[in-house]
Parts: structure tokens; sequence; C-alpha cells
């Protein structure tokens, strides 16, 4: 199975995978089987927009509208290997 | 030194269990039930550690569904906002009880699997009957949804099932499998002449498993605990001494590892005697092995001491002698022979299954 992400495809957090905050660390971690990931600014904000609703395609436009410096395709390929990995550890399906 | 807060608490809720695995990673002197902490100092251990920075608790044993307070204590730690695990046999769960587990937001369940067929699985587990016990829960588990991970116990005895057992994983909708070769701690000490793989098996399970993670990539995620006694390098144990996590005892002993008791000149203080977070950064036995300036060499002067930081402590006592020595694994140990000559001891003699001493 591919991991790579179609636009039309919507990403979710099946149950089990959950963000929340680590008061103690200051920052907002992702929660999933048996794994904690911390996460940064950029996984944060795309983890926000992954609501079981919102497409791949959504997602990223979403981004470049709240990135608008950043160089052309360059938010793309990231959320593209930052869901695939997530992907791969089945902390994300697809619907 | 400093150390950063922990991730993950091992809460070891009891001793207790039906099976009797010959390689349980419960020490030989278990903790017996009336010596076991009541519901209130759980609760309270649970509070303390979210607010020490652990994220998440692994509520195993024994088997933690022989306490019956398991739902509740369950519900107080997701009260408490940590991620909620729980490492069972699978004996135990009945439907109601699953029922109570979900309700209390229980998150995740780590079901053991001894065997693939019922006689080998009841052989190895001590306990006739229980791989159809298992099975309907794990069905059972399947059926609700709850997030499954398969834990599948590898030895020389069930390691030419690894089809099989990847082939079960995947029909009981496991999200997860974790192939992981016995560790020689607790009982598996008594029992390593007749668990320890062989070499071809341990070449094997590596290509198996490389290649099962290619083909249900996507589909069912891998994690592989290769047999160490066949590596040239340790394991970073539990990521490195007082780093990550800690274990909690069924009587309330912190550890930094479940095996750590092994070591005898360290003192293990209780959660009865002393806060958590206190334990954590000031006692002796937590600091005993923190970090990198302890080591001795050939560690010291090694390339990849912030790798494996020295290996397992509990590993240099078992197998040296000496819990500050290099893990005798290591290629580069003085003590390397020790690990090839047990290589050399198969047995076929009986299992020593755990019991209450
Ligand atoms: S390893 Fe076996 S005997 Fe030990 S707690 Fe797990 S199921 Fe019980
Ligand atoms: S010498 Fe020590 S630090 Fe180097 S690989 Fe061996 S155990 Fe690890």
């Amino acid at each position: 199975m591919s991991l790579t992400f179609a636009a039309s495809d919507v990403p979710y957090m099946p149950r089990g995978v959950r963000v929340a905050d680590d008061p103690v660390r200051g920052q907002k971690v992702l929660l999933a089987p048996e794994k904690a990931v911390a996460l940064d600014a950029v996984g944060e904000a795309i983890l926000a927009r992954v609501d079981g609703a919102a497409s791949f395609g959504a997602i990223v436009a979403s981004l470049n509208a709240a990135f608008p410096g950043a160089p052309e395709g360059r938010i793309e390929a990231d959320v593209q290997s930052f869901l695939a990995a997530l992907r791969a550890r089945i902390f994300l399906m697809v619907k | 030194m400093s150390a950063p807060p922990p991730i993950a608490m091992l809460a070891e809720l009891t001793h207790r269990c039906p099976l009797s695995c010959p390689y349980c990673s419960n020490p030989l002197e278990m903790v017996r039930a009336k010596e076991e902490l009541p519901t209130e100092v759980w609760v309270d251990v649970f509070a303390q550690a979210a607010a020490l920075g652990v994220l998440q608790v692994h509520l195993s044993g024994g088997e933690p569904a022989s306490r019956r307070d398991l739902e509740a204590l369950v519900g107080a730690a997701r009260k408490a906002g940590l991620y909620t695990n729980l490492i069972t046999s699978g004996i135990g769960l009945t439907p109601l009880r699953l029922d109570a587990l979900e309700a209390a937001g229980l998150d995740h369940i780590q079901l053991s699997m001894q065997g693939t067929r019922p006689d080998l699985a009841d052989w190895i587990g001590g306990y006739r009957g229980g791989f159809e016990r298992k099975i309907a829960v794990a069905r059972e588990i399947g059926r609700r949804g709850i997030p499954l991970t398969l834990n599948a116990v590898m030895h020389r005895h069930n390691l030419d099932d690894l089809d099989a057992t990847i082939a079960l994983a995947l029909d009981l909708g496991a999200r997860r499998i974790e192939v992981a070769c016995v560790q020689f701690h607790g009982w598996a000490v008594a029992n390593r002449a007749q668990l320890l793989p062989t070499r071809e098996q341990t070449e094997m399970v590596k290509r198996k498993v490389a290649a099962a993670r290619a083909e249900y990539e996507g589909v069912m995620a891998f994690d592989f605990v290769p047999p160490d006694y066949y590596s040239d390098y340790p394991k970073a144990c539990m990521g490195g001494w007082g780093s990550a996590g800690l274990n909690v005892t069924p009587n309330g002993t912190v550890l930094p590892c479940h095996a750590a008791e092994t070591i005898p000149h360290l003192r293990f203080e209780k959660v009865t005697d002393r806060p958590l977070a206190e334990i954590w950064y000031e006692s002796a036995a937590f600091n005993a092995y923190r970090g990198t300036d302890w080591l001795p060499e050939p560690c010291a002067g090694c390339e990849r001491k912030e790798i494996d930081f020295g290996g397992c402590r509990c590993q240099a006592m078992a197998l040296a002698g000496d819990a500050s020595a290099t893990d005798p694994i290591c290629a580069k140990s003085p003590h390397r022979a020790r690990v090839l000559a047990a290589l050399e001891e198969v047995s076929d003699a009986p299992f020593t299954y755990r019991k209450l001493g």
C-alpha cells in the first residue's frame, strides 16, 4: 500500500490517537498506542487541520493561506512527508 | 546531574497471573496480593506521575485484570490526563469488564501471544484452555474497535511459526504487532537454555520481519526486538537509565527498569515513603547510571556511548556480576565470552514455570 496522500484523501486520527497538551514541557504531543510524539509548531499546525472532514488538498490549501511566505510546493511536500510517517505507524488512516 | 522528566510509567498493578510463562519479566521474588498498593494510592501515583511529566501509563502485571479495581484505576489515570495502555494476557477480560474499561476511557490494549496453536500456546503459558479464551477476548476487542497491539513473545519454540503469528495479528485486526524475542531477565534467565533461538532462526526472523514490514505498510505497523545475544551491540535499555521511563511495582517500589531489583547494592524507594518526583530526580538509585559520566572503558571512549549508554545494567549484573560493567552483549566487552558460552547451552529440559516462591 502506498502511504502517499492523494488530494482527495481525507486523513483522520483513528481511535486511540489524539493531540494533547503537555503542560510540563509546554508543548503539544501526539498520543498514540505506546508512543508520544512531541509536536513542533509545524506539526501542530498540520494536525490541527486533520479533523476527519478536510481532504489532504484542503489541508495544504489552508496551510498555504496561513503561511503565504513559504516557497511554492514546499508546504505540500512537508505535509506529505509528515502525514505519511504517521500513516506508516497507523497513527493516521484515510477515509 | 539534571534529568529530563519521564515520558512513560509502567504500573505493575499486581504480580498475580493465571498464566505462568517461563519468560515472565516479573522478579523471582514476586509481591504477594496482601502487599499490593490499594486503589487510592495508585490514584495518587497517577496524579503525581502526570504532574511530573509522564504522558502514558502502561497498566501491567502479572495480569492487571486480576485486580478487581482495574476499571477504577483506568478511569483515574485518564482523569489525571494520562494515555492508558493495558498490557494483558486477556484472561479475565469479560465483555462486562471491557464495557467498564471502555467507559473508563481505556485507550489501547496490548495483548500477549504465547503461540498460534492451542497446544503450543497453552504449554508455553502453562495454562490449559488459555489460547481459546485469549482468542475469544481478542475477537471481542476487535469487534469493539479498541486499538490493539499483538505482543508476540518469540523464542526457540515458536519462532518457526512467525508467518502464522503475523497472519493471526492481521486476522485479529491488530494495528501493530510487536515481534519481541525473549529478553533474558526475570524468569527467562532460569529458562535460557530452553528459550534461546538458534542462529538460523535469528537470521530468519530479521529477514521475515523486514519483508512483512514492507508488505503490510499502512496496514499493520511492526516493532521488532531482536534476540540480543546474537547482536554485536547492546540495546539502549529503557532509552537510558532514568531518562525516559520508570516502573512502579505492586508494592509501590519505584524502579528505573523492571529488572533493577536484581542489582543488589541499589536501594529503591517506595511511593508510600517519598514523592514520585523526588525519587525520580534525587534518589541515589535513579542517579546511579544516568547519562554517560559513570561509564567504564571500553564505553567511555566509544563513539556509540550516546546511542546505547553501555547497554543494560541488569544484563551486566547477570552476566558479568557487575552492574556498572559494559553490557556483555557488546563485542567489545571483556565478558563477551559468557554470552557466546550461553549460546552453546541448548537444552530440552522442562521449563521452570514462574510461581510464587
Ligand atoms: S509473562 Fe505470562 S506469566 Fe508473566 S505476567 Fe505475562 S502472561 Fe502472566
Ligand atoms: S563499548 Fe559500550 S558504548 Fe561502545 S558499543 Fe559497546 S556497550 Fe555500547
